[in-house]
């Protein structure tokens, strides 16, 4: 099992979400986050006072998949998530160690 | 606190019980008499009818002074209030709420006969103690108008210009927000409003005041309110000192909507602020209102641009205070230039503005959170000093008698002179009373929690 976390624009979240489920992905979890990559921040002012913005706000998605699904899963991120601009954001990928259904108490591969 | 307020009551009673000891042989002739009378000791012929308040003037005088609280409860403090940090929301609507309830109480105790009474031979400077707590005023009793012969209800005059003392009072804690105690914002404010704002509104506005007999022209409060609060503000800023991360961390407004909400209100309220200064329901607060329209207008093009010209982009912040501070210019002029005048007053006083709040600020490192000083005081006096020269009949102004421009602008700039050195003056005594008798500072810890949740044990967003 993996488990995928990929930072996105906020704005393409929801084609990301579409291409997921469109793959039998079944659940994701969604957080707003902030932070800088190569995009940087930007300057912003107040009257007289200007504040370097350094993190922008950016989606972070957490998916656990069967290794089976983690091609295809990536690509339909980097498919959705693409604008070509910077900022675009980045996937990471880990190994998952264990998965358990709190409710049937299932594990492994039949919890996801 | 309380013993503060209590003690400083009481003190206030004391100088002006001992006033009428000076003023003994000028007791007013006419009680009821408020505005000046040019022909006071000419009395009219004893069988002339007392003149009976028009109900379009009154009906106008009401509606005016409805607007102007407008401009306080929700304007001015959402207009400030989006302009903090998030933490201290609810800490700015209070100061500003609790000081116009503050004020509005302490006007008809004792503010009002002291800005509008005869003084005597302190008339100069001060009225006097004969309506303390608004004694022997009746639904019939009038006050005089810029008209001989028009008078208004003495009672709308005194809601009228009750208001002008509390949005004064009010716009100071710009100087000092999201650092300074509730209870020293009140202390600070009676204190204030007593030795600043009733002596300076009774020298311009009273009959007998020294700037009004100088022929200062103030048509709304340019004098009186922005530039009286604008120094007040700047001197909080310096004495209180800065916010903890001034010029490291990141201080940006946390909610723009509601500052333009509250700069919105403070426009709509400006009209009653104004237009309402004319008293009557005339040409005159015709010419006030449409002035109130296009000076403003003028100014937030003109910050506007400016922005563009300089930094690249026009923010809605920009625009905003734009207006405000053509708002403030425009304010001693309305009813005296013309139109095209008033135009010009705010094509200048953003650009100046500005400067003051970007360069100036900058420069001399103090910190005035909300730019009351850039915007109010710089405001106006571009607008009082303009006053003089824009009330020209040959640019447009409705003249004055005898009028020179050089005497004028001279005359205008004793009165920003006056009112600059005495504002200044007693807001350094003041806040360093307080700060003496109960400190003007909160805790670090309690400035970096925020003020809401420590001064006021509430929080203004709980999402």
């Amino acid at each position: 099992m993996k488990m995928v976390t990929a930072i996105i624009k906020p704005f393409k979240l929801d084609e990301v979400r579409e291409a997921l489920s469109a793959m039998d992905v079944q659940g994701i979890t969604v957080t707003e986050v902030k932070g800088f990559g190569r995009q940087k921040g930007h300057t912003e002012l107040y009257r007289g006072a200007e504040y370097v913005v350094d993190f922008l706000p950016k989606i972070k998605l957490e998916a656990a998949i069967k290794a089976d699904q983690l091609d295809r899963v990536i690509e339909a991120i980097e498919k959705a998530a693409q604008t070509g601009k910077i900022g675009d954001g980045k996937i990471f990928v880990q190994d998952l160690e264990q998965v358990i259904r709190i409710r049937t108490g299932e594990v492994g591969p039949e919890a996801l | 606190m309380k013993k503060i307020l209590a003690s400083f009551m009481l003190l206030a009673m004391l100088c002006g019980l001992a006033a009428p000891s000076f003023a003994e042989e000028a007791i007013p002739a006419a009680a009821t008499t408020t505005v000046a009378a040019p022909a006071a000791d000419a009395p009219a012929a004893e069988a002339a009818p007392a003149p009976v308040p028009n109900k379009g003037d009154t009906t106008w005088m009401m509606l005016s002074t409805l607007l102007v609280i407008l401009m306080i409860v929700p304007g001015l403090s959402l207009f400030y209030g989006g302009l903090v940090r998030a933490k201290n929301m609810l800490s700015v609507l209070s100061q500003v709420f609790g000081i116009f309830a503050l004020i509005s109480i302490l006007w008809v105790i004792y503010g009002y006969s002291l800005a509008f009474g005869d003084g005597g031979s302190m008339n100069w400077m001060i009225g006097d103690t004969s309506k303390f707590f608004l004694a022997g005023l009746t639904g019939d009793s009038t006050a005089a108008t810029f008209t001989d012969g028009v008078v208004i209800p003495e009672f709308t005059f005194v809601a009228f210009q009750l208001t002008f003392a509390a949005i004064t009072t009010a716009l100071i804690i710009g100087g000092f927000a999201e650092r300074i105690k509730f209870g020293s914002v009140l202390a600070f404010s009676a204190l204030w409003f007593t030795f600043a704002y009733l002596p300076i509104a009774h020298m311009v506005w009273a009959g007998g005041g020294y700037l009004f007999e100088k022929g200062a022209l103030d048509f709304a409060g340019g004098t009186v309110v922005h530039i009286n609060a604008g120094i007040a503000a700047l001197v909080g800023a310096i004495v209180i000192g800065k916010r903890i991360g001034y010029g490291k961390e990141p201080m940006a407004p946390h909610n723009l909507p509601m500052t333009m909400i509250g700069a919105s209100l403070l426009w709509v309220g400006w009209f009653g602020f104004n237009a309402g200064s004319n008293l009557e329901a005339t040409g005159g607060a015709a010419l006030a209102f449409l002035n109130t329209i296009v000076a403003t207008a003028a100014a937030a093009l003109s910050w506007m641009a400016a922005e563009k010209l300089l930094r690249g982009k026009a923010s809605m912040l920009g625009i905003a205070s734009g207006a405000v501070a053509g708002l403030v210019a425009v304010t001693p002029a309305a009813g005296l230039v013309g139109p095209m005048g008033a135009i010009v007053l705010g094509l200048v006083v953003s650009p100046a503005c500005l400067w003051a709040v970007s360069t100036l600020k900058k420069s001399l490192g103090y910190d005035d959170s909300l730019d009351v000083f850039g915007i109010h005081a710089i405001g106006g006096i571009i607008g009082a000093i303009g006053t003089g020269i824009f009330v020209a009949p040959s640019l447009g102004g409705v003249g004055v008698k005898d009028y020179d421009m050089v005497s004028q602008v001279i005359t205008q700039a004793t009165g920003v002179g006056i009112t600059i050195a005495w504002s200044a003056v007693v807001a350094f005594i003041c806040f360093k009373l307080v700060d003496l008798v109960m400190g003007l500072r909160v805790k670090e810890e309690d400035e970096r929690e925020g003020l809401d949740t420590s001064a006021h044990g509430e929080r203004a967003y709980n999402l």
